[in-house]
């Protein structure tokens, strides 16, 4: 039963995606720990850690598309989800440091030292533990979209309303997590990781592992959604996004389908940012700011709302475009992105994958209109 | 109190909008396995009195009696649906990015609870009696077509398709055969006579010649009441009819 519902929603473009996330995740650790740094095909580690990150991002991408391409929930809250993730995992990786800090406590965090504090904030207990951690990646940022989606989906909060809730949720995350007092290292966050589950961050054979951790996360992120779009759940989600009135009127309970996409959802993004914080050495509250949340959608825009597999592509292409420009020419990117989200709107409405897929016809596209629908 | 035999009773049914009376003391009775045809000028009240019976509009006053027992009018419109009431809307509504069987497999009897969805193999039973409704609705060969490629005429069909697939005891109508061609309306009459076989059928619509095919018993609905009831003879002979309706 659990092969069929895996299989439900399997098609050739999943496949071939699959197939390619976890090459990427296998090739390139391999091209970068066998091959002398001479080799033409050798990966250079900076290279590593790019690709590592570029695999999370599209692991986001992927959690936005669920929601939005498949349920009409236009989220502009998943970095929030996003970087709970990431702090669960950032709090493990500081309680790792031990007595290896700067100021050599036995169990406070440099910060706190600093700070002045003298025991450990009740919710940092248990992050000693690398199950623990995992346990609240998914946890905090799940728990937190079914509280949102709880009430805002009950009251029948919709179409932008839902949107700027979400936007108004993470900033405020962000300003809190900036104090303090709040206890998770305010504007600096967290940093000066040592080591995860015993293995040396800074060692490349580490750095390799957790790329191919990511591409891993990913291939199980795909393979999931896809198994959720595929089921008949998958078929109630883009009939309420099209519909909602109508699904209720055929009796289905649409706050309830909503409420577990949504969380399941950020879960995920929350599994993409424990992954990000480890490739990138630090967390902060910048990861909690609106921009993030608004970009993740435009990647998805850009690779093609509703098709999971054209958001990874919209990861990838522009946060290549993203290291690219921000290197070359520091004040172009803001404006290239802006220009690329227009022309994509103009041009190929359906995003870059939507250029592949010009049979309409196909019973399992649950490709959208052109335009990405708001407020509806 | 209960209504020997009846179907559907309204009684004394009044629904204001701003001070605008959309219903005005209307008061209809539907025997089981009846079809009913409903006529009336625009405004008339006839879509309103649909909201009513499925609980999408909140009476005023009055009663609406489901099988002689449940006031429909304290329901909500998940659980008047539940009793067997379905309804087809006035401007059709499929999901346009769905294939027709998948239309049909969402409006079918079965689970509507995440979990249960999530996991629900596609029964063999199921498959077959959609194929049975894509025969009856005139969609045969047309499972795997997008629902937003279908003709006007053919979205129809679905969505009475979909409403079958609910098995309702009484199934509404909100004028089916608006745009339709003369061919299709033809059809769709024949369609509704033959659903009218195993479930009771309230049709709204304005088109004559649709209402004489049904061969059914007619009421008139003007200003939020009913004008006359009958055959269709009957009612057309009636000179109030002609003048508010018939006769402009
Ligand atoms: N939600 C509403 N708010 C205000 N007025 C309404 C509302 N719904 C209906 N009305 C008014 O109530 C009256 C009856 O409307 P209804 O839609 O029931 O007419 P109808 O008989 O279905 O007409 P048609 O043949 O044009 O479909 C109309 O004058 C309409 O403007
Ligand atoms: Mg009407």
């Amino acid at each position: 039963m659990i092969a069929r519902f895996f299989l439900a929603g399997f098609d050739r473009r999943v496949a071939l995606a699959l197939i390619a996330v976890l090459a990427i995740g296998t090739v390139v650790p391999l091209l970068n720990l066998m091959l002398p740094a001479s080799h033409v095909l050798h990966v250079p580690d900076y290279m590593v850690a790019l690709i590592g990150k570029y695999l999370t991002f599209a692991l986001l991408a992927l959690s936005v598309d669920l929601v939005w391409g498949y349920c009409g929930i236009l989220s502009l809250g998943h970095g929030a989800f996003f970087a709970l993730g990431g702090y669960a995992m950032g709090m493990h990786l500081m309680r790792e440091i031990g007595p290896r800090g700067v100021y050599g406590h036995p169990v406070l965090p440099d910060f706190m030292v600093f700070l002045n504090w003298k025991e450990l904030p009740w919710y940092w207990h248990g992050f000693d533990q690398f199950w623990f951690a995992a346990l609240m990646v998914v946890l905090a940022p799940g728990l937190l979209a079914f509280a949102l989606g709880w009430f805002a989906f009950r009251s029948r909060v919709t179409g932008v309303y839902l949107s700027i809730i979400t936007q108004a949720m993470t900033f405020a995350l962000m300003l809190a997590f900036f104090r303090n007092d709040m206890g998770f290292g305010g504007n600096n966050g967290l940093t000066d990781f040592k080591d995860l589950l015993g293995f040396n961050l800074q060692a490349a054979t580490t750095r390799a592992g957790l790329l191919a951790a990511s591409s891993l996360a990913l291939a199980l992120g795909l393979l999931l959604a896809s198994a959720i779009v595929g089921s008949r759940l998958g078929k109630v989600l883009v009939a309420l996004r099209d519909a909602e009135g109508r699904a209720r009127f055929l009796g289905y309970p649409v706050e309830r389908y909503k409420l577990f996409v949504f969380t399941i959802s950020a879960a995920m993004a929350g599994v993409a940012g424990a992954l990000y914080v480890p490739q990138v050495g630090i967390i902060n509250p910048g990861e909690f700011s609106p921009a993030n949340s608004i970009e993740a959608v435009i990647w998805v825009a850009l690779g093609g709302r509703g098709t999971l597999v054209g958001p990874l592509i919209g990861a990838g292409l522009v946060n290549y475009l993203k290291t690219y420009l921000t290197a070359a020419m520091p004040d172009a990117w803001l404006f290239a992105l802006g220009g690329l989200f227009i022309l994509v709107t103009l041009a190929l409405p359906r995003g870059v994958l939507g250029l592949f897929d010009r049979d309409a016809r196909r019973p399992r596209t649950a490709a959208v209109d052109p335009i990405p629908k708001a407020a509806e | 109190m209960s209504l020997t035999g009846a179907l559907l009773y309204l009684n004394d049914v009044t629904v204001t909008f701003d001070g605008f009376r959309a219903l005005n003391g209307l008061s209809l009775v539907i025997e089981p396995g009846e079809m009913r045809a409903i006529i009336g000028p625009n405004g008339a009240g006839k879509t309103t009195m649909m909201d009513v019976i499925t609980g999408k509009t909140r009476a005023d006053r009055g009663e609406v009696l489901f099988e002689g027992a449940r006031d429909l009018t304290r329901l909500d419109e998940a659980e008047i649906a539940e009793l067997g009431i379905g309804r087809k809307f006035q401007r059709p509504t499929v999901f346009d990015h769905h294939s027709v069987f998948d239309n049909l497999l969402l409006a079918l009897k079965g689970p509507r609870s995440v979990w249960p969805t999530l996991l629900a193999p596609l029964r063999g039973a199921e498959r077959q009696r959609i194929r049975e409704i894509m025969e009856i609705v005139r969609l045969r060969g047309l499972a795997a077509e997008i629902a937003g490629n279908l003709s006007h005429g053919q979205k129809q069909w679905l969505e009475i398709g979909m409403l079958l697939a609910q098995d309702p005891k009484l199934m509404l109508v909100d004028e089916p055969v608006a745009g339709m061609t003369d061919a299709e309306t033809a059809a769709t009459a024949e369609l509704l006579r033959e659903i009218n076989r195993t479930r009771s059928v309230i049709v709204v619509e304005h088109d004559m010649a649709f209402v004489r095919e049904l061969d059914v018993k007619v009421s008139v609905l003007h200003e939020g009441s009913v004008l006359a009831e009958g055959s269709l003879e009957h009612v057309s002979a009636d000179p109030r009819v002609i003048e508010v309706y018939l006769g402009r």
